[in-house]
Parts: structure tokens; sequence; C-alpha cells
């Protein structure tokens, strides 16, 4: 584990909910590795230098098949947001009202990841305002989920 | 406009639905509603359904071609076509791609469909129930954003910052479904009606969405027959000739996990300007439009996208006054549509754009000449159809 990183405390939303498991076709493999290492990595292309997320197989602007992982700061703003009151999933009932955000990342071309944002879930939400990651473990799963805090 | 155009050379000749249910109520197969959805619309063109020749549906059907043309006896299939994506984004797309084989010459009469028996094969609304999840969805259903209205609420939460607005208008747009259902007998909410206190005493879904900025989650089928205008002219009813049909999708609008370039969209930026561009009118023209409702911030989008106003005037311009069909300037979703009348996947929008050219509306706006239909806003692709009498 880098130095820089923090670890969330217990999981945001309750166990039994999916949890990620890297694409069988390898494509998103150094995302989920990167974030197991509390790391967070960005799809960029060797050739052109373009950021995209989520993965694809071809960079978007240039369409070269050279693509490697941009290791990024962590740090991000709020671009959008939402507080969820209604559960669409058995292991999410009595865990409404929850808050998801949608992250820009200024240092990655603002690409944008989806997390929860830690704390209280009727914190006021600021679009534009500082975040930064966490790493959210799930060693059974032999994965690491990215959340993000605001500063 | 190059001479490569679908524009008065189609006419929607026949229409027909179930009865709608609420999800699980129906009491016959997703596949008989189907049929007897099929079957309505070509008794009310006045054809046997035999002579249906082609077919075109969205959303990935269920209820595939080689099957309905069995179960029905169809001389011959010479179009068997699915308008790719999710949601009611291919609804108008369907029409559009009916009407290119009608004027390629590959058919003679085409049947637009939907069936969608919500009760008999899980419900839009649930989230996925398998234990982990990979691509796309590894990077949105772990944090809980797994349901359509989860997912459209972050991209309508943005265009309400970006616009300082869009409440009032979202609340003038379930309140005008609600009424407007309440005078049609077909429509699932009829006899339910909304009041301005209960939209707003509505419990949160995910905000900035409430109950009732929500569509239904409904049972039922419904069918529209088209033709040649040639064709036509020797029919039952009265023809409503197809100006325009597009379909499409902006920049990269489905790059996984929400990166969009153009986030706070409805997705109709590229198709409103070929819609246009084909039928030779703009918005003003328009008499009356049934706009898809998954949820009320998507309609609210689509009418900007569509120039209908301006992105910063929709709580003043997107009024239960102007919506109204009886004198509204832009009179809205006349049946109900998704969120009172029935989720028909946005079907049952094109058959009531249909009514009103015919006249027949259970809110029958006056003296129709061109009736429009959008379909599916925030989904990839989405698409779009004018009518005229």
């Amino acid at each position: 584990m880098t130095s820089n990183t923090a670890t969330t405390e217990k999981a945001y939303l309750p166990a039994g909910l999916p949890l990620p498991a890297p694409a069988p076709d390898g494509l998103d493999q150094g995302f989920w590795d990167a974030a197991k290492q509390h790391e967070l990595v960005v799809q960029r292309c060797t050739k052109c230098e373009a950021f995209q997320f989520g993965p694809e197989w071809i960079c978007h602007q240039c369409h070269s098949f050279e693509l490697g992982w941009h290791k990024v700061s962590g740090r991000g703003r709020i671009y959008s947001w939402e507080r969820v009151w209604h559960p669409v999933h058995p292991a999410l009932k009595g865990a409404c009202p929850y808050l998801v955000v949608l992250v820009e990342l200024p240092d990655a071309g603002n690409v944008r990841m989806v997390g929860n944002l830690l704390g209280d879930p009727m914190q006021e939400v600021v679009i534009g305002s500082e975040v930064v990651a966490e790493y959210e473990d799930h060693p059974e799963a032999d994965i690491a989920l990215v959340q993000w805090r605001a500063v | 406009m190059s001479d490569y155009t679908v524009k008065d050379k189609v006419a929607v000749v026949g229409i027909a639905e179930t009865t709608y249910y609420k999800r699980g109520g129906a009491p016959i197969s997703e596949m008989q509603l189907t049929l007897q959805a099929i079957i309505g619309a070509a008794q009310d063109a006045g054809i046997d359904p035999r002579q249906i020749d082609g077919f075109a549906s969205y959303s990935n059907d269920r209820n595939d071609p080689p099957r309905l043309a069995a179960a029905l006896g169809c001389e011959d299939v010479s179009f068997s076509n699915m308008f790719w994506g999710g949601g009611g984004g291919g609804g108008s797309g369907a029409m559009a791609n009916a009407c290119a084989a009608l004027v390629a010459g590959y058919s003679k009469y085409v049947v637009v469909y939907r069936g969608l028996a919500q009760g008999q094969f899980g419900r839009f609304g649930q989230g996925t129930q398998a234990k982990t999840v990979s691509g796309a969805p590894a990077y949105t259903a772990p944090y809980g954003l797994m349901s359509p209205a989860q997912s459209f609420a972050m991209r309508v939460q943005r265009f309400m910052h970006e616009h300082n607005g869009g409440h009032a208008a979202q609340k003038a747009i379930s309140l005008t479904s609600y009424a407007h259902a309440q005078r049609n007998a077909r429509a699932v909410m009829h006899g339910s009606p909304l009041s301005p206190e209960a939209y707003d005493g509505a419990r949160w879904i995910v905000e900035p969405f409430r109950l009732f900025d929500c569509c239904m989650e409904n049972d039922g089928a419904a069918a529209v027959i088209l033709t040649t205008v040639e064709r036509a002219r020797d029919l039952r009813q009265k023809p409503a000739i197809v100006i325009a049909a597009s379909q499409g999708s902006d920049y990269r609008q489905a790059a996984p996990a929400h990166n969009a370039p153009d986030y706070a969209t409805s997705n109709f930026k590229t198709v409103a300007k070929r819609l246009w561009g084909m039928a030779g009118i703009s918005p003003k023209d328009v008499d009356v439009c049934q706009s898809y409702e998954n949820f009320t911030g998507g309609v609210m989008m689509s009418l900007v996208e569509h120039g209908f106003c301006g992105p910063d005037e929709v709580d003043d311009f997107m009024t239960t006054e102007n919506f109204r069909f009886d004198g509204g300037k832009l009179p809205l979703n006349t049946s109900g549509g998704n969120l009172a009348e029935c989720y028909m996947h946005g079907l049952e929008l094109i058959t009531e754009a249909v009514r009103q050219v015919r006249g027949t509306s259970t809110a029958q706006v006056k003296n129709v000449d061109i009736s429009m239909v959008c379909s599916g806003p925030m989904v990839q692709p989405v698409s779009d159809l004018i009518l005229r009498a």
C-alpha cells in the first residue's frame, strides 16, 4: 500500500451486492490489480496519450491498440451525484439513503468514475467540490472498490 | 436534403394494443399479447394478418419474427429487423427501419410491435442478483448504481446544476401525463388522478426523481402497421403519413461508466437536427408531441434538445398550462404515456400520435396536422418520428 492512500473502515454498502470481477477477456485486469494495491490507474494510449475510462480495446482518439495504465493522484471533483432512497436489491433494504457520486479526474483528462461518497448520507453534496479516493477492501472476493471522500 | 428520404412515402394504416395491465396482471402469455396486438392492428387497417411481410421491433423484444410469422401463417417474410439498444430508444427507430424497408421495396406491409410482460420475465427496475459483475457494470453496480432510475438521475442532476432549474418542469410533465390519463379508459392510472400535493409529498426514488417522476412497469403489447402511401389510399383508415424518422447517438454517448463527453443530455442533439432537416419544418409547427418518459427529467432534456425552449427556460416553458391538450402551446403525452397510460416501451406513444392525426384521441388536440414522437431519452441510440395528416 502506498502511504498517501486511506482504507475505508468498513464497507459503505451491505454485503450481498454484486462485487466486481475482472473481465474474463482481460480488458480491465490492470485497473482491478491496481485498486487492490490501493492505487488508482486510468487507461492511457501510449501513442497519443489520450486518457479513457472505462477501458476499451483501442484508443478512441487515434485507434492505436497500444494502451497502458497510468497512475493518477486519486484526487477528483464531484461532477454529479444522487442520493438513493429506494432499494433495488435485497441487500440494500435498510441501507437507504446512500450517496453515489460521479467524480471527474482533472489529472486524467477529466475521465469520470462512479463511487460512493463516504460519510453521512445526508451531507450536503456540492458539484465541483474536491474528493479523494479511498479503498474498500473485499479480501473474500480478492477485490477492492474505489470510494470517495470529501476533502 | 438528399432525395434519398422516406418523407411522404409511407403511412401508418393500422394500430392496436392489448388491454394494458399492471405488472404481473396479464392473464395470457407475452407471446399471446403480442399476437393479439398484431392481429388487432391488421384488423384496424383492414388487411389479413397473413399479408404482413415485414417485422420490426426494438429493445431485444423476445417475440421474434420467425415465431410470430409461423403463428400467424404469414405467406412470406421479406424483412425482419431489430433496432439495437435498450430502453425505449428504438420505438421511432423501428418505425424508421420499417419506412426504409417499404421505400426500398423489400416489403408491402411492415408491422412494428412490442410485447412486454414484466410480470413474466422480470422487472427493469430491479438490480442484478448476480454475485459478481464484469465489464462496464463492475464500475457501477457494486456502488448501488444498478437501475435505470439511478443511471439517469445522475445525468438529470448534472443538467439541473448546469441550468439551475428543472424541478417545476419535471413536476409539470408528471402532472400532465396523469391529467391526460384520466380521460383515457385504456390507461392503467385512469381513475387515479395525481394532485400537485401528492406529487410533492411522494417519496424519493433517487434524487432528483420522486415516485411520480418514474414510469410504471406493465404487461401488454402494441402494434403498428405501415405501408406505402399508394397502398394506404385503398385501406380502411385515414393514413398518418410519415414526414420524418431519424435515429442515432451523439459522439461517444455509450462511453462506459458514465463517460459520455456531453453528459447532461437526452442524446437527441444530432437526431433532432436530422429530424427537422428531413421534415422541413421547425418546432413551432408541431401541434402535439409524445415524448418518451422513462423519467420526467429525460422529457425535460428532450424538449430542450428538439428546440421547444432553451435549457435555462425549462421551468418557465414546461407548465401544465402549456402541456394541456386543450389549448396548450405544446400539448404533451396526451394518452398519459409511460407514466400513466402504460409502459408499453413507448409504442403507446406512437399509437397515440397516430390517433391525434386521425382525430380519435381521448385528449384530442384541435386541427392536428403535425404529430411528433420522441423515443427514449438518455439511452443510446434514440429516435424520432413525425407524422402528418
